[in-house]
C-alpha cells in the first residue's frame, strides 16, 4: 500500500486537474491560447402586429442549442405582457399574453450567441423511419421512380438527400416536374424533398435560420433541409445539395410553421437584425459558465478584484518556477545558493527585464561581496553583520538607481524591486562558501543560481504558460503531481555522470 | 578517460547517487528524531561515553557570549586543543590549535591567531554561523588528537580520520580521509582533502580520490596512498558498527581517528554521509547494500557478527 500511495496520489491529482481543465475547455469554451477573441453576435427578432381586441397571445419560436453556436444571454422587451418560455413540440417558444392591448404592438427578443468550434447540442435520438406518405397516382409511381433513380446513384442517407436535391434543382425529369416547378421557393423544395425522403422512409425536417452578417437588418430566414442518418441530423443545402450549414448560419426553428403565431391580432410582421461584436474569449466563456450555472465559476480567479488578480497572475507562476528548481537541482544537479532564492530573483527579473536584471544582480552581488569581505576583518557577530549587509545592499540599490537615472537608463530604477533581504543572504552565503570552499565553488554556485533564475524567468514570462496557469489554475495540481513524482526520483543527476566519471571502464571488483 | 559516465554503467557498478541516498537511505532509514543525537556533538559524546566508546576528552563548553571570557581559563595550560561548533556540519567552523607562540596560538595551517581571534571564532560559532539552519550554537573545546604516525607520510597537517559508512549496522564501505594543504588541516573531501579507499576485509588502503579524480599519491607529500595496513582494523569496524545501536540510524557515517596514545577514538557521527567513498573505493555501495539487506532481513546480529559477515562478503568476491 505504501508503494502505491504516491502513484495513486499523483494519478488522482493529475486526473482531477485534467478533468476540470477538459470541462472548462470543451464545455465552457475557455481558450487554451492567450489573447483569443470570439465571434459574438447579437441577434434580434422584432414582432409587430395590430391587436383585434380581447385577450391576446403571441407565440415566437426561439433558438435552442443551435448547431455551431452557444447561447450566452437573452432577454425580452415586452412591456405590459406576461411572458412564459418553454419547450414546444419541436422548438423552444416564448409566449406573450396580455389582456387588453391597444394600438400597434412591438415585441423584441434579443439573444447573444457566440460561435463554437464544434456543436454543443445534445443529439436527439433517431426518430425511427419516416411514415410513407399516402400519394395518389400519378404521384405515387412518379415518386417511386424518382426514389429508385436516386437510390441507384447514392451510397447512404446523406448522399441520397444530396442527389435528390440536385435532381430537384435540375428538374429535367418529368417525374420530378410533377412535384416541383422550376421557380419553386426554397421552402417548397424542402417540403417536397421531405415528402420524397419519407417515401424512402428517411426522416427529414425543415430548419429555418439566419445567415448572420454584421449589421444585417431585415434578414430573411432561410430554409434548410435536415435528414437523420440514424446517428445525427445532417444539414443539406436545398440550393445545391451540399452537406452542412454555411459559416455564420444560426438555426432558429424547425418545422414548417411560421416563427410567430398570434391570436386576436393581424398584420403580423417579424423581422430579424444582427450585429457582430468581438469579445475576449475568456469573458465569453465566463458568461457562458454563469449561464450554465457552473460550479467552476464559484472558484474562479476572475471574481477577484483586478488588483488581486494581477498579483495572482505573478504568484501562480511561482510553483512553476519552483518545479524548474526541482528539475534543475535534483535531475540536472545544478548547485544554487538557497533553495528558492533563484525563483525570487526570477520574479524580480520580470520587472527589470532579463539583461538589465542579470547585470544589476551581478553588480550588486559583486559589490556586496567586496564589502562583505571588508566586514570580515571587523570580526562582527552574525546578526549585526547580516544587518550591515542588508543596509549596504539597500544603499547600493539606491546608488545604482540614482546613477542609472542620471545616465538615462530607466531600467536601473527597477532595481528597487529586487528582494534585498534575499540579496543580502545570497551575499552572506556566497562569502562563506568563498572562504570555506574556495572562490571556484562560490562562483560556480553563483553562476548556477543565476542560470536557474534565468531559466525560471524565461519560463515564467512565457505568455502561453502564464495564460494557461491563470485561466486554468487547476493545472497547478499537475505541477504539484510532477513535483511529488520528482520527490521520489532516485536516479542519477546529470552532474553525477561527471562526478563519478573516474569509475567509467572499471569492472565491478 | 571519458568526460562522463553513462547511467547504465553507473547502475552496473551499483553507484548510489544523491537522490537515491536522500530518499532510500536517509529518508527511510534515519528517523528524524534521532538526528539531534548526531548533529549535536555534545550529545554524541555523552551517549558514546555512556556506552563505553572512546571519544576525545572534552575540555569545556561555551554556551553564551557572556561565557566567552572563560575561554582563557579553559585553554590555560593547554598547548593544543580544538574548538568546534556542537552543531557544525561538513567540518566547517573547526579551529585546530597545535601550539602556542608567546601570546599567540598556532593554527594547524601554521598561521598565528591571537586570543581575540579565538574569541571571535567562538562568537561566530555561538551566533550559529556554522550550524545547520543558522540556529544559535554552543562551542566545544576538546582534546586535539595526536595522530598515529601511520598516516604521517600521507597527510599534510591536521588529523586524518577513517570514515566508515555503516548501513543498517553493517560497515558497508570505508576510506581514510587525509588533510592536504588546500583543505587547511580539515579531513573533508569537498574542502580538498584526499580520500583513500580501504578494503573492508583487510583494512589495507587502496588508491585515493581528490576532487572526484583518482590519485595514487598524496598531492603535498607525494607518498603513495595505497598499501597502508590499519592496525586493529577488526576492532575499529566493530566500534563503527556499534554506533548503529548507539544512534538507531540506518545510514550513518562514523569518523574514527587513530590516536598515537589512545587508539581509535570516535570523532563524530554523520547522519548524511557523502558519496565520495564510492570513488575512493572504485565501486558503488549498492553491491554491499543488497547483500546486507538480504542478511539483515534474516537475522538481527550483534556488531561483531555484522563485521564478520561484511568481511566474509568481501573475501568471497
Amino acid at each position: 500500500m505504501r508503494r502505491l500511495h504516491l502513484p495513486l496520489l499523483i494519478l488522482l491529482l493529475t486526473g482531477l486537474s485534467l478533468g476540470v481543465f477538459y470541462h472548462k475547455v470543451w464545455n465552457l469554451g475557455f481558450p487554451v491560447l492567450p489573447a483569443q477573441t470570439t465571434d459574438n453576435w447579437t441577434v434580434e427578432a422584432r414582432v409587430a402586429f395590430e391587436p383585434t381586441g380581447g385577450a391576446l397571445t403571441a407565440r415566437l419560436f426561439l433558438p435552442h442549442e443551435p448547431p455551431g453556436f452557444a447561447l450566452l444571454d437573452e432577454h425580452f422587451v415586452s412591456r405590459g405582457y406576461g411572458l412564459a418560455t418553454g419547450m414546444g413540440a419541436d422548438n423552444r417558444e416564448a409566449t406573450w399574453t396580455t389582456r387588453s392591448p391597444s394600438g400597434r404592438q412591438v415585441l423584441y427578443y434579443r439573444a447573444a450567441v457566440y460561435q463554437l468550434q464544434r456543436s454543443l447540442r445534445t443529439q436527439p435520438e433517431y426518430p425511427g423511419p419516416a411514415d410513407v406518405p399516402d400519394l395518389e397516382e400519378p404521384y405515387l409511381s412518379a415518386a417511386e421512380t424518382i426514389i429508385d433513380q436516386v437510390r441507384a446513384r447514392s451510397a447512404d442517407i446523406t448522399s441520397f438527400a444530396t442527389v435528390l436535391v440536385r435532381d430537384m434543382l435540375s428538374a429535367a425529369d418529368e417525374n420530378m416536374g410533377l412535384f416541383v416547378s422550376g421557380n419553386a421557393s426554397e421552402r417548397d423544395r424542402v417540403a417536397v424533398a421531405i415528402e420524397l425522403l419519407a417515401g424512402a422512409r428517411i426522416p427529414a425536417r425543415m430548419a429555418h435560420g439566419l445567415q448572420l452578417t454584421d449589421r444585417g437588418r431585415d434578414l430573411q430566414p432561410r430554409t434548410w433541409l435536415e435528414v437523420h442518418n440514424t446517428r445525427e441530423w445532417v444539414a443539406v443545402n436545398p440550393n445545391d445539395g451540399s452537406v452542412g450549414y454555411p459559416e455564420h448560419f444560426l438555426v432558429w426553428w424547425y418545422g414548417d410553421g411560421d416563427p410567430v403565431e398570434l391570436s386576436r391580432a393581424r398584420n403580423a410582421q417579424v423581422s430579424f437584425a444582427v450585429s457582430r461584436n468581438f469579445q475576449d474569449a475568456v469573458d465569453t466563456a465566463q458568461q457562458r459558465a454563469k449561464l450554465l450555472n457552473s460550479r467552476v465559476m464559484d472558484f474562479s480567479l476572475f471574481g477577484l478584484p483586478v488588483q488581486t488578480q494581477n498579483m495572482y497572475r505573478v504568484l501562480l507562476m511561482v510553483p512553476v518556477g519552483a518545479m524548474i528548481i526541482v528539475l534543475l537541482r535534483n535531475v540536472v544537479g545544478v548547485q544554487t545558493f538557497g533553495t528558492f532564492m533563484p525563483v525570487l530573483i526570477a520574479l524580480s527579473f520580470r520587472e527589470t527585464e532579463l539583461l538589465g536584471g542579470v547585470i544589476l544582480f551581478t553588480l550588486i552581488v559583486s559589490l556586496g561581496l567586496a564589502i562583505r569581505f571588508y566586514l570580515e576583518h571587523l570580526k562582527l557577530l552574525l546578526v549585526p553583520r547580516l544587518a550591515a549587509v542588508v543596509s549596504i545592499v539597500v544603499m547600493l540599490m539606491l546608488a545604482l538607481s540614482i546613477l542609472s537615472h542620471r545616465l538615462g537608463i530607466e531600467h536601473g530604477l527597477a532595481i528597487a524591486l529586487f528582494p534585498m533581504v534575499i540579496l543580502a543572504m545570497t551575499i552572506e552565503r556566497m562569502s562563506i562558501v568563498w572562504e570555506e570552499h574556495g572562490a571556484g565553488d562560490a562562483i560556480r554556485q553563483g553562476i548556477g543560481s543565476l542560470m536557474v533564475a534565468v531559466a525560471g524567468y524565461l519560463l515564467m514570462i512565457n505568455p502561453y504558460i502564464e495564460h494557461l496557469i491563470f485561466v486554468f489554475p487547476e493545472l497547478l495540481l499537475i505541477v504539484l503531481a510532477a513535483t511529488l513524482l520528482l520527490g521520489r526520483y532516485t536516479g542519477y543527476r546529470l552532474s553525477e555522470l561527471l562526478r563519478f566519471r573516474v569509475l567509467a571502464g572499471r569492472s565491478k571488483s | 578517460m571519458k568526460w562522463f559516465i553513462t547511467p547504465q554503467e553507473l547502475r552496473r557498478q551499483g553507484v548510489v547517487g544523491m537522490n537515491r541516498r536522500n530518499t532510500q537511505m536517509i529518508a527511510e532509514l534515519n528517523p528524524r528524531s534521532r538526528y539531534p543525537l548526531v548533529d549535536d556533538k555534545l550529545q554524541t559524546k555523552a551517549v558514546a561515553i555512556a556506552a563505553g566508546i572512546s571519544v576525545p576528552e572534552l575540555y569545556g563548553v561555551i554556551e553564551t557570549n557572556h561565557d566567552v571570557r572563560h575561554l582563557p581559563a579553559i585553554v590555560a595550560g593547554r598547548e593544543d586543543f580544538v574548538i568546534k561548533p556542537a552543531h557544525g556540519s561538513g567540518g566547517n567552523g573547526i579551529l585546530v590549535i597545535t601550539g602556542r607562540v608567546g601570546e599567540q596560538f598556532r593554527k594547524a595551517s601554521g598561521l598565528l591567531v591571537d586570543l581575540d581571534g579565538l574569541k571571535h571564532h567562538v562568537s561566530n560559532i555561538l551566533s550559529g554561523m556554522y550550524s545547520l539552519g543558522g540556529q544559535p550554537d554552543r562551542a566545544m573545546i576538546e582534546y586535539r588528537v595526536r595522530f598515529d604516525p601511520l598516516f604521517g607520510q600521507v597527510s599534510f597537517q591536521g588529523v586524518p580520520d577513517i570514515r566508515t559508512v555503516v548501513y543498517k549496522g553493517y560497515p558497508a564501505m570505508a576510506m581514510v580521509r587525509l588533510p592536504t594543504r588546500t583543505s587547511d588541516g580539515k579531513a573533508n573531501l569537498h574542502q580538498g582533502a584526499v580520500g583513500a579507499g580501504i578494503a573492508i576485509a583487510t583494512g589495507v588502503t587502496g588508491h585515493g580520490v581528490l576532487h572526484n579524480d583518482i590519485v595514487d599519491q598524496h598531492p603535498d607529500t607525494g607518498a603513495p596512498l595505497g598499501g597502508i595496513a590499519i592496525p586493529g582494523w577488526g576492532r575499529l569496524l566493530e566500534l563503527a558498527a556499534g554506533c548503529y545501536e548507539l544512534t538507531g540510524l540506518g545510514y550513518l557515517g562514523v569518523d574514527v581517528v587513530l590516536d598515537r596514545d589512545l587508539g581509535p577514538l570516535i570523532l563524530e557521527l554523520n547522519a548524511r554521509p557523502g558519496l565520495a567513498v564510492q570513488i575512493a573505493n572504485g565501486t558503488g555501495l549498492l553491491g554491499n547494500v543488497e547483500c546486507i539487506d538480504a542478511r539483515a532481513a534474516q537475522a538481527a546480529l550483534g556488531p561483531a557478527d555484522r563485521v564478520a559477515f561484511v568481511r566474509g562478503l568481501a573475501l568471497r568476491e
